[in-house]
C-alpha cells in the first residue's frame, strides 16, 4: 500500500524504539503515581501540600516544555552538579531517560487521582478486617488493597496510557530515532512528508487499537472475581 | 540562577503568549463550531452519517497531534495540485496551518464529549418531546442542547486545558507562540532552565485561571441540582430564644 522507499526498516526500528519508551514512561509513571496516592492520602500534612502541589503544576505544563526543559535543563543542572564537585567536561543527559522522566511525571501527575480516587472507593471496614487479623501495612497493601484497586482504575489508567503513547512523539524534538524522528529523516531524502507522516500516523493508529483491546482484556481479568447481573 | 534573565525576559514571553492565546482561541471557537454537527452525526441512527464521524474522530483522537500538524504543514506541500491552489497562501503560513490542525484535533474530542453528553439525556424525554409532537430541531434546541450542554462544561474544561498544553507544538512549526519564544530566547542566552521554569509558571497560571473560570461557570449553571440556601437568621434567631 505504502511506497517508503527503502525507510520502512528504520521506521520499524523507530516503532520499536517507541514501543520501548512508553512501556518505560508506564512504569515509571504507574509507580510515581503509586507514591503521590500514598502521599495525599498521609497522616502527614505536609505530605499532602507536596503532593496536591505536584499534581496541580506538572497538569498545567504542556508536555513539550516538560520535556524540553528536563533534557536542556537537567543537562545543564548536571554538568553544574559536576562542575562544583570538581568533575570537568560537558555531559549530556540520554534524550530516551529524558523522555521517560518528563512523560513519565506527567503520567504519575495524573494517575496520583486515580490511584487515589480507587484507594478510596475499598470500604474502609477492610482496612480495619486486615489490621484486626494483625496484617503488616505491605501485607495490607498487597494482598487487599492492590488488588482491588486495579479494577476501579484500570479504564482511567489506561487512557492516561493512550494520552502518553501520543505524547512520546514529542520525544522526537529531542532527537530520539523514534517513529516520528524517523520519519522526519526519511522526508528529508525522499522529499514525500504527506507519505511518511501518514505512515506514520497509521503506526500510532495501530499502536492505539492494540493498546485498546489490551486495556479490554485486562479490565476483563481484574474484574473475573465480581459477580454479574 | 540568572534571576535577572528571568524578569528581562517576562515582556517578551507575554508577547508569546498573546500568540499561544490567539491560536488557543480560534481553534476552540471553530472547534466549537464544527464539534456540533459531528456530534449529531455521531448519534445519528443512519449509517451513512454515523461512519464518517467515527472514522474522522478515531483518526484524530488516535494519532498524536504532532502529527496532524506535521501532515498539514510539511505533508500537504507534497500535492503540487495543492500548491497551484488558490488554498496555498494559506496553506503555506505556519499559523494558518497551525490553527488548521489544532481545529481539527480539537474538534474530535469535543465531539465525543458533546456525544456523551447527549446520549446521557434520559431517551424518555426524547420520547415524550416527540409525543407532544415537536419537531427535530425544536426538540434539540429546548430538550437536548440546554442539558447536553451544561453536562459537556467539565470535560469541555478539560478538553480546553488539553488544547492549550498542546499548543506548543505550534513551536515545532516556527511559530513564536509563548513555548516559541521561550526556545528562541534561549538558543541565544542558553538559558535553558531559567527561561523553560518562567515558560512552565505562565502556562500554570493560565490553566488555573482557566479551571477557575470553568468551575464558576458549571457552579452558576448546575444550580438546580443543589438544595436551596438554609435561612440561617431563623435558626440562630430559634437557638438564642
Amino acid at each position: 500500500m505504502f511506497n517508503l522507499y527503502g525507510f520502512g526498516g528504520l521506521i520499524f526500528a523507530g516503532t520499536w524504539m517507541t514501543i520501548k519508551l512508553i512501556l518505560s514512561i508506564l512504569f515509571f509513571g504507574l509507580i510515581l503515581g503509586m507514591i503521590g496516592a500514598g502521599a495525599k492520602l498521609s497522616r502527614f500534612r505536609i505530605l499532602n501540600i507536596m503532593a496536591g502541589a505536584f499534581t496541580s503544576i506538572v497538569r498545567g505544563i504542556p508536555e513539550l516544555i516538560l520535556i524540553l526543559g528536563i533534557y536542556f535543563g537537567g543537562t545543564v543542572v548536571i554538568n553544574n552538579l559536576l562542575a562544583s564537585l570538581g568533575y570537568g567536561g560537558s555531559f549530556g543527559i540520554n534524550p530516551f531517560a529524558a523522555g521517560v522522566v518528563a512523560l513519565g511525571t506527567a503520567y504519575g501527575a495524573y494517575a496520583t487521582d486515580v490511584f487515589r480516587v480507587s484507594i478510596q472507593s475499598i470500604p474502609k471496614g477492610q482496612i480495619e478486617a486486615a489490621r484486626a487479623v494483625g496484617m503488616p501495612g505491605p501485607l495490607i497493601f498487597r494482598r487487599i488493597i492492590l488488588p482491588q484497586i486495579w479494577l476501579v482504575a484500570l479504564p482511567a489508567l489506561g487512557n492516561l496510557f493512550l494520552v502518553s503513547q501520543k505524547d512520546s512523539a514529542l520525544v522526537s524534538v529531542i532527537g530520539l530515532q523514534e517513529i516520528m524522528r524517523a520519519s522526519s529523516f526519511a522526508v528529508r531524502y525522499t522529499k514525500k512528508p504527506f507519505t511518511f507522516y501518514l505512515a506514520a500516523a497509521f503506526i500510532y493508529l495501530g499502536l492505539t487499537v492494540v493498546t485498546t483491546v489490551a486495556i479490554q482484556l485486562f479490565e476483563k481479568r481484574a474484574g473475573r472475581g465480581l459477580r454479574r447481573e | 540562577m540568572d534571576f535577572l534573565l528571568m524578569l528581562t525576559s517576562i515582556p517578551n514571553l507575554l508577547h508569546g503568549t498573546v500568540l499561544t492565546f490567539e491560536l488557543v482561541g480560534s481553534s476552540m471557537l471553530f472547534g466549537i463550531i464544527l464539534a456540533v454537527p459531528l456530534a449529531l452525526m455521531r448519534v445519528s441512527k443512519r449509517l451513512w452519517l454515523s461512519a464518517p464521524a467515527y472514522g474522522y474522530t478515531f483518526f484524530f483522537r488516535g494519532t498524536p497531534l504532532l502529527v496532524q500538524i506535521f501532515l498539514i504543514y510539511y505533508g500537504l506541500s507534497q500535492f503540487s495540485l495543492i500548491k497551484e491552489s488558490f488554498l496555498w497562501p494559506i496553506l503555506r503560513e505556519p499559523y494558518w496551518c497551525a490553527i488548521i490542525a489544532f481545529t481539527l484535533n480539537t474538534t474530535a474530542y469535543t465531539g465525543e464529549i458533546l456525544r456523551g453528553a447527549i446520549q446521557a439525556i434520559p431517551y424518555g424525554q426524547i420520547e415524550a418531546a416527540k409525543s407532544v409532537g415537536m419537531s427535530k430541531v425544536l426538540q434539540l434546541r429546548r430538550i437536548i442542547a440546554p442539558q447536553a450542554l451544561v453536562l459537556a462544561l467539565p470535560g469541555y474544561s478539560n478538553e480546553l486545558i488539553l488544547l492549550l498544553k498542546g499548543s506548543a507544538l505550534a513551536s515545532t512549526i516556527t511559530l513564536l507562540d509563548l513555548t516559541g519564544i521561550t526556545r528562541k530566547i534561549i538558543a541565544e542566552t542558553y538559558r535553558p532552565l531559567e527561561l523553560f521554569l518562567m515558560a512552565a509558571c505562565i502556562y500554570v497560571v493560565i490553566t488555573f485561571v482557566l479551571s477557575q473560570i470553568f468551575g464558576w461557570v458549571e457552579h452558576h449553571f448546575t444550580a438546580y441540582r443543589r438544595p436551596p440556601r438554609q435561612l440561617e437568621v431563623q435558626a440562630g434567631g430559634l437557638g438564642k430564644g
